[in-house]
């Protein structure tokens, strides 16, 4: 029972153990490995597990603990998401084109991490080049929904909202493009964290939309995705598009105080497309905040609609060049025995990539295209200007936007594989944030039959403050975050 | 708008991807469909509208002109598929 | 069939840059293959472009330096296509919005004339690596060494119809460029690179024919070359009622033939798009005014002010102007011994031919301009006769010191005295009977001829040093008042 405590305790409170000296961090490290010992062969969360790499950097925590050289993370394990690339340990990124890569360079998230003191378990499964939204497309397989294991996580950080559900870890980080922390924190019942684009640097992360891609925190608590998002952000001189802006002291700035607030509903979410069961909940959730002195507004983000076929050309556009790299020459998989230069690239590609990312590099490719640029690429880009100025006119009249994360709960494995638009519609709540690449998070927001619900809070560029503190006030006022699958039914 | 399974050929060429006869009918099918969603993008108008690349209206920083990075070969092709003598390798190319 | 022949040029200049454009790489050309690419030039799994700044101050220059139109706000795109020396699959280029458009450039004939040639645009981009085909048997090596090298695409309008203005174009960009120091201009290391879009229209039509693409020559002979013979095979064609192919060629020098490049084949489409790794580039006009204020005298000014100034002839400047240092040079001798013509002469052609023969650059000249001004003042002030001036240039040359130096311990001063000169003259005259019969014999136009014999014999006698102006002058006098 103590165990199970310590496995789903959150950072904050991990971090007082660890300052109190009541737990070190190498035990700390080798609880978090033994529980990803014996969950993963039933959840196939992690891809790899660096466990010496684990127990030499938790060491070091401790030695620095001991001296009382603290930074805001030392000695707390976390699991990065196999996207980020990490020097000497192996980044596939989902892919069978990238099984055997192994960086030679650390992403700047994880560098500041580190510095942070935080110490590595390992990679998290993930879809495919971070393409999709079940975690079905993992080269590696699917990885299972804590909550029920005949259902999805989400996606694509679906391994990482998995092994945080499942006290695999603490903490760990994400990417999203699409929602690709929002939809599995919301599928998975914990709270994970977009930032604005620019925020956090992309330097070392593998790219999808480059435009698109944000690096954020998952983990139990608002309060932890403040302390993460503190030592992650920041100006990267190694990023063009990292915005050189102060980094607040997100969790020391952290309050409960919301009187006042007001929080704009964008009737376009609660429309009748919306399941009955989650507008209750998303609702039952926004009442308490409106009851801790937030006010309630309906209004209007018209062409919120456009949003995913907007999406569904600039993303795999951008992607279609991103991914342009992966050719069996320089690094990643090669195809047997390429007979010409036009085999090797043929095959390599087409044998190195799965089903969805081909799918996704076609349409882009085409957006791209002679004769289409304009009708597509051209139109999207135009029409991305037109969804971004709607919220700006919202943020006038309100300081957070609020709506469902997902338009459901976690669905059963092979739901909607067959049918592409029905698993971009996964997304429908989430890629509006970020074409605008506003900051949006998903904290929980309770339960339909026993599968969590997430609430989305959406917030100006730049004030990721105001959402984590209104997601804090929530969390302070109810307990859906501190429900957790019974781990016991999790080991093999 | 639908595709043809030629225009399917065509633009997995250009992406330098293979397609085998068997699963280009479904492949097609799918493609159209994706198309078919993001064809809603023609029913709005949006003459005038400046295309929006990047989130924010930033502009690019630069660097100076300093060689920061040495020789770190080794490294760097460690995982290359084939190499010799410092080359990446691919097969014979005739110009 | 009379044909004209239609030409636009596209020089990919390589910027003088320490770094590469989005990385920091060392440029240096030489080093042992991927030692000079970092996981950016390698395209790298997460790997971020960040701008050099000097990349963008040298594009700048050049559109001061051609009047040009800068862009206020430039934008970098994605050109998608594969290819092993291209590691990301694309390049970052610049298509929607080029940093510098709208140019106008004025090209110097050889008659003097000035030829202009419209700068459609001129944008920065990153070079490619390099294929290497002759090392290994069953494969290409790849060597992305110089993958991430700035490169200023420099695009014209069709404005050529021969291989001459081609070819004074690619001169005078390349003195342009040397001048504003954004280039090495080392040809022969890549620095200068042209792509040949040409075709051919009967002469007096105005519709252009289909063209053809000659990629990636790389010296000024072989621009000429591959127009030459593209020019003959495109006419060949035409005559024979063929049509041409739009494609993309090679120059092969050694064949002297162009050849359809197998590995274009996949028809382009580039895909541009904005490349979403980078935001605009913003210039302003004090950006733009600071850069103005660092603008070196420019090559056509720098002509005009020679011709002006020191009275020099077109040609002359023409040939002067090109090389800075060989300008720089020009004007230090000039400032020394204040004759212009002497000084361009000896320089274009004496220095010159001796820098030639031994592969020494003017700036490493063993003869400085110093001591050219001096061996120029000893002519001047009649010390030194043409041909005494020679045997002092070569001493020079030699490293035997200044030209005062090696006249006095050569003791090469030219006699100017009458009275000695006139002594030597009787002389050969007395010894020479039949030679002096033979000239008075001779009609006029012999004379001159057999006058030589005499000259020579003086000049013999005198070791040389005879002042050959008076030396005549006393010897025709005599040959002619006694006949």
């Amino acid at each position: 029972m103590a165990d199970t405590q310590l496995l789903t305790a959150p950072v904050s409170e991990l971090r007082q153990l660890l300052s109190d000296r009541a737990i070190s961090s190498v035990e700390l490290t080798r609880a978090f490995l033994r529980q990803i010992e014996l969950c993963n062969p039933l959840l196939n969360a992690v891809v790899t597990i660096c466990e010496d790499h684990a127990l030499e950097q938790a060491a070091l925590a401790d030695k620095q603990l001991a001296t009382g050289e603290i930074a805001p993370l030392t000695g707390v394990p976390l699991l990065h998401k196999d996207i980020f690339c990490t020097h000497g340990i192996r980044t596939t990124c989902g892919s069978r084109m990238l099984a055997e890569f192994t960086p030679a360079y650390d992403a700047t998230v994880v560098s500041k991490l580190q510095s942070a003191g935080a110490v590595t378990l390992g990679k998290c499964n993930m879809d495919e080049f971070a393409m999709g939204s079940s975690n079905e497309t993992s080269f590696f397989g699917t990885v299972k929904n804590p909550w029920d294991l005949d259902c999805v996580p989400g996606g694509s950080s679906g391994g990482s909202a998995a092994a945080v559900a499942a006290g695999m870890a603490p903490l760990a980080t994400g990417t999203d493009t699409g929602g690709s922390i929002r939809q599995p924190a919301s599928l998975c019942g914990i709270t994970g964290l977009k930032p604005t684009y620019g925020r956090v640097s992309r330097l070392g992360i593998i790219a999808f939309a480059s435009s698109l891609d944000q690096a954020g925190p998952m983990a139990r608590t608002a309060e932890d995705c403040a302390l993460a998002l503190t030592a992650m952000a920041g100006v990267d001189g190694g990023d063009s598009t990292s915005a050189d802006k102060p980094v607040p002291n997100f969790h020391g700035a952290l309050n409960t105080d919301i009187q006042g607030l007001r929080i704009g509903l964008p009737k376009q979410f609660f429309n009748d497309d919306l399941d009955d069961q989650v507008r209750a909940r998303v609702l039952e959730a926004l009442a308490e905040l409106e009851k801790a002195g937030a006010t309630l507004v309906e209004i209007d983000l018209p062409h919120s609609h456009y949003a995913i076929a907007t999406y569904y050309v600039i993303a795999p556009a951008e992607a279609s060049a991103n991914l342009a790299r992966y050719d069996g020459v320089r690094f990643g998989y090669r195809c047997d025995d390429p007979q010409n230069l036009e085999d090797l690239y043929l095959r390599s590609r087409s044998e190195g990539f799965g089903e969805e990312v081909q799918r996704r590099i076609l349409v882009g490719t085409y957006a791209l295209s002679a004769g289409f640029y304009d009708a597509y690429f051209n139109k999207a880009q135009q029409v991305r200007r037109v969804i971004t100025e709607d919220f700006h006119r919202a943020f006038e009249q309100v300081d957070v936007i609020a709506g469902p994360s997902a338009p459901g709960v976690a669905f059963p494995f092979g739901a909607k594989q067959q049918d592409p638009i029905a698993m971009y519609m996964e997304d429908i709540y989430t890629l509006a944030v970020n074409l605008a690449g506003l900051p949006g998070l998903s904290t929980p927001a309770g339960f339909i039959n026993g599968m969590p619900v997430g609430l989305q809070l959406i917030g100006r560029p730049f004030d990721e403050q105001t959402i984590l503190n209104a997601a804090h006030r929530l969390q302070t006022d109810t307990d859906w975050h501190q429900s957790h699958p019974s781990l016991g039914d999790l080991a093999s | 708008m639908s595709v043809t399974p030629q225009d399917v050929e065509k633009v997995a060429l250009l992406a330098r991807l293979t397609i085998s006869e068997s699963e280009l009918p479904e492949v097609t099918e799918r493609f159209s469909r994706v198309l078919n969603l993001v064809d809603e993008l023609n029913t709005i108008d949006t003459a005038d509208i400046v295309p929006m690349s990047n989130p924010h209206d930033m502009e690019q920083r630069l660097r100076p002109d300093q060689v920061t990075r040495g020789n770190n070969r080794e490294a760097l092709m460690a995982s290359a598929p084939s190499q010799e003598q410092g080359y990446f390798l691919v097969p014979k190319v005739i110009d | 069939m009379s044909w004209e022949i239609v030409m636009g040029l596209e020089v990919h200049l390589q910027l003088a840059t320490q770094s590469k454009i989005f990385s920091g790489s060392s440029t240096q050309f030489g080093a042992s293959p991927n030692e000079q690419a970092d996981a950016v030039d390698l395209g790298m799994p997460g790997m971020l472009p960040v701008l050099n700044e000097e990349a963008v101050r040298y594009a700048v220059k050049f559109g001061l330096g051609i009047g040009a139109r800068i862009g206020e706000r430039s934008v970098f795109d994605r050109k998608n296509y594969f290819y092993p020396d291209l590691p990301k699959g694309y390049q970052v280029s610049q298509f929607f919005a080029p940093i510098v458009s709208e140019g106008v450039f004025e090209v110097p004939l050889e008659d003097g004339t000035l030829f202009p040639i419209r700068i459609t645009r001129a944008h920065l981009e990153e070079d490619a690596g390099k294929s290497v085909h002759d090392i290994f048997t069953h494969e290409t090596g790849i060597d992305l060494n110089r993958a991430g090298t700035p490169l200023l695409e420099i695009v014209t309008e069709p404005d050529f119809r021969s291989a001459d203005q081609a070819v004074a174009y690619l001169k005078t960009l390349h003195s342009l460029v040397t001048y504003l120091g954004i280039s090495d201009g080392n040809m022969a290391e890549g620095s200068m690179r042209c792509d040949i879009n040409i075709s051919l229209r009967e002469k007096g039509s105005e519709k252009l024919g289909t063209r053809t693409e000659i990629k990636n020559v790389n010296s000024f002979r072989f621009v000429e070359r591959a127009i030459y013979s593209e020019y003959e095979r495109q006419a060949d064609i035409l005559e024979s009622g063929g049509t041409i192919t739009q494609e993309t060629r090679l120059y092969d020098a050694e064949n002297n033939v162009t050849r359809s490049m197998r590995s274009k084949e996949v028809a382009n489409d580039y895909r541009y798009f904005p490349e979403p790794d980078l935001l605009p580039i913003v210039i302003d006009e004090a950006y733009i005014e600071a850069v103005r204020a660092t603008l070196p005298e420019l090559p056509g000014a720098k002509r005009q002010r020679f011709i002006e100034s020191y009275g020099l002839n077109d040609y002359d400047a023409a040939l002067l102007v090109p090389h800075h240092d060989m300008a720089d040079y020009f004007e230090a001798v000039v400032k020394a011994c204040n004759a212009a013509k002497p000084a361009a002469n000896w320089i274009l052609g004496d220095l010159s031919g001796a820098l030639n023969r031994n592969e020494v650059s003017i700036s490493e000249s063993p003869i400085t301009a110093e001591r050219l001004a001096g061996l120029i003042t000893r002519i001047e002030d009649g010390t030194l006769s043409s041909k005494l001036a020679k045997q002092v240039f070569d001493a020079m040359w030699d490293g035997e010191g200044d030209a005062d130096d090696i006249i006095a311990a050569r003791g090469l001063k030219q006699v100017n005295d009458s009275g000695a000169l006139e002594a030597m003259v009787d002389e050969v005259i007395a010894n020479s009977p039949d030679q002096v019969a033979q000239y008075r014999a001779a009609d006029e136009a012999k004379r001159k001829k057999l006058s030589g014999f005499f000259v020579g014999q003086i000049m013999k006698a005198s070791q040389g040093q005879a002042n050959p102006q008076i030396l005549n002058a006393l010897l025709l006098k005599k040959l002619d008042d006694q006949s």
